[in-house]
């Protein structure tokens, strides 16, 4: 099996995504085979970061006293450039259908994507 | 053919002192007293889970303290669409001939075991851990994702899910188990704090103490019988980061599959019971179901079409919104309501005509649904 590459999970400053060999199907949670053939060692690719907007929601109730410090903090899920949708974090006022740019803050001590607005 | 003999239902809200385990007794001799059956005829149980008392086997946790030695015992756990997905299995246990008698039942001092915080975290979880779960999202947020999505797909504004807040409010003052008797409006709505936006408090089911439980039997016990016709379910994801587009929601998968397994059509149905965690939950349920149009559901709440004596009555104890959620039970309540409606015991919320019931389940972010069918047989 080919080496995972270290993403925003793992601290790094990067989005990684699977692509399959065999269907051509395209993964954002990580796994060793593929999720609709089943072929293993999907291959990894790093993303370009930019991405469209398909749903916002800014948090202003949050459950610990660690994401306390940060409201209100918006989370979006984006549609990525290359085919798979993820959850990050991005500017408060983006909207719907705006198109985005991926860049890195620490939340509560951890890394995590934060999208702002394509100028 | 499977009949539900028994209902029973705490009152939700703050249970001082109840422990999990009381709250599920309560309502299982609730159920037991309704059914008029005994301990030693239950010979099956199913219950939920509690997020207070956790424990990998709650059923014969419950089935020792409750004075059951069933031939046939495990828990179910399917978020909020587990009180339907225990009901569902019930009727097929009943049908296969393995059981006579299945106990379904679920309680948590949800409100009073722990502290606020530690239920909405505890709930956060069913997050991704490693993708969603570090961006500190909330159930609330999940559901605002949602949220968002479809009010730009649809024109849906939140003014307009905030009479399904008042809607509901409305019904549960109507009865003595709810959790909140104050009226609330629309501005009510719109003024209330921010949890995730689009949603504010009053668009969130509150956290509550309570227990519910059922008897589903192979033969009646009474005079009035509530059968279950048939049920189906659906599961498309479980992060809502995965979920599939709005047009292929599991509510349309599984309500398919049930209307195809028993032949009722939507046009059929005269009482509605609707998994409601979240105002927008309300709204996309009812259209996926097609009990209101694309857009529509908002408008019909207005022209009073899911009120007590309106076309649909929907929820007519208060839902998961005002009645309360206290875990499991939260949504096993709408069923209990339905059952009472169904067999003309519901006294002042007594509909018109409650003969054949729809009932709708939503686990995680409308990752998991049980859509299920009752009839009245006399």
């Amino acid at each position: 099996m080919s080496e995972r590459l270290a993403d925003w999970t793992k601290g790094e400053q990067a989005i990684i995504y699977q692509t399959c060999g065999a269907c051509g199907h395209v993964q954002y949670f990580h796994r060793a085979f593929c999720a609709a053939c089943g072929v293993s060692d999907p291959r990894e690719h790093r993303a370009s970061g930019k991405g469209r907007v398909y749903a916002t929601s800014l948090v202003c109730r949050a459950a610990t006293p660690e994401t306390r410090a940060h409201v209100p903090y918006n989370i979006l899920l984006v549609d990525c450039a290359e085919g798979f949708r993820m959850m990050a974090h991005g500017e408060n006022d983006l909207a719907i259908g705006d198109s985005v740019t991926a860049s890195f803050r620490s939340f509560t001590g951890k890394l995590v994507p934060f999208f702002i607005k394509e100028k | 053919m499977s009949f539900i003999t028994g209902t029973g239902l705490t009152s939700f809200g703050r249970h001082e002192g109840s422990s999990s385990l009381d709250l599920m007794s309560r309502a299982a001799q609730l159920a037991l007293d309704d059914a008029g059956l005994k301990r030693a005829e239950i010979d099956g149980i199913l219950c939920g889970y509690s997020t207070v008392s956790p424990h990998i086997m709650l059923a014969t946790v419950f089935a020792e303290h409750f004075g059951i030695r069933p031939s046939y015992a495990h828990a179910v756990q399917v978020g909020g669409a587990t009180g339907l997905a225990m009901t569902m299995l019930a009727h097929h246990l009943v049908e296969a001939g393995v059981c006579r008698n299945v106990l379904v039942v679920a309680g948590e001092n949800r409100l009073t075991g722990q502290s606020r915080d530690a239920s909405i975290q505890a709930l956060a979880q069913v997050g991704h851990p490693d993708y969603e779960v570090p961006l500190g999202p909330t159930i609330p947020a999940y559901y605002g994702l949602v949220a968002t999505r479809y009010m730009h797909e649809y024109g849906v504004t939140e003014e307009d899910l905030a009479a399904f807040a008042v809607l509901m409010r409305a019904h549960a003052c109507t009865h003595p188990g709810a959790q909140f008797h104050d009226p609330i409006s629309v501005a009510d709505v719109m003024a209330s704090k921010p949890v995730a936006m689009p949603l504010k408090l009053l668009d969130c089911c509150p956290v509550s103490d309570g227990g519910a439980a059922f008897v589903i039997s192979r033969e009646r016990t009474g005079e009035a019988g509530v059968r279950i016709r048939g049920c189906a379910q659906a599961h498309t994801h479980q992060h809502v980061t995965a979920a599939p587009a709005l047009s292929e929601l599991g509510a349309e998968i599984s309500i398919a599959r049930a209307r195809q397994a028993t032949g009722i059509a939507i046009s059929d149905v005269r009482y509605a019971a609707i998994y409601d965690s979240f105002t927008i939950t309300l709204a996309m349920l009812l259209e996926d179901l097609g009990l209101a149009g694309r857009g529509e559901a908002a408008a019909r709440v207005q022209s009073g079409h899911f009120g007590r004596d309106g076309a649909m009555p929907l929820n007519t104890h208060g839902g998961l919104l005002s009645y309360g959620h206290c875990g499991v039970g939260g949504a096993m309540a709408h069923l209990a309501e339905a059952h009472l409606q169904m067999t003309g015991r519901a006294a002042n919320r007594q509909v018109r005509d409650a003969s054949i019931a729809l009932l709708h389940g939503d686990g995680g972010v409308l990752s998991s649904h049980v859509s299920m069918f009752l009839e009245r047989v006399r």
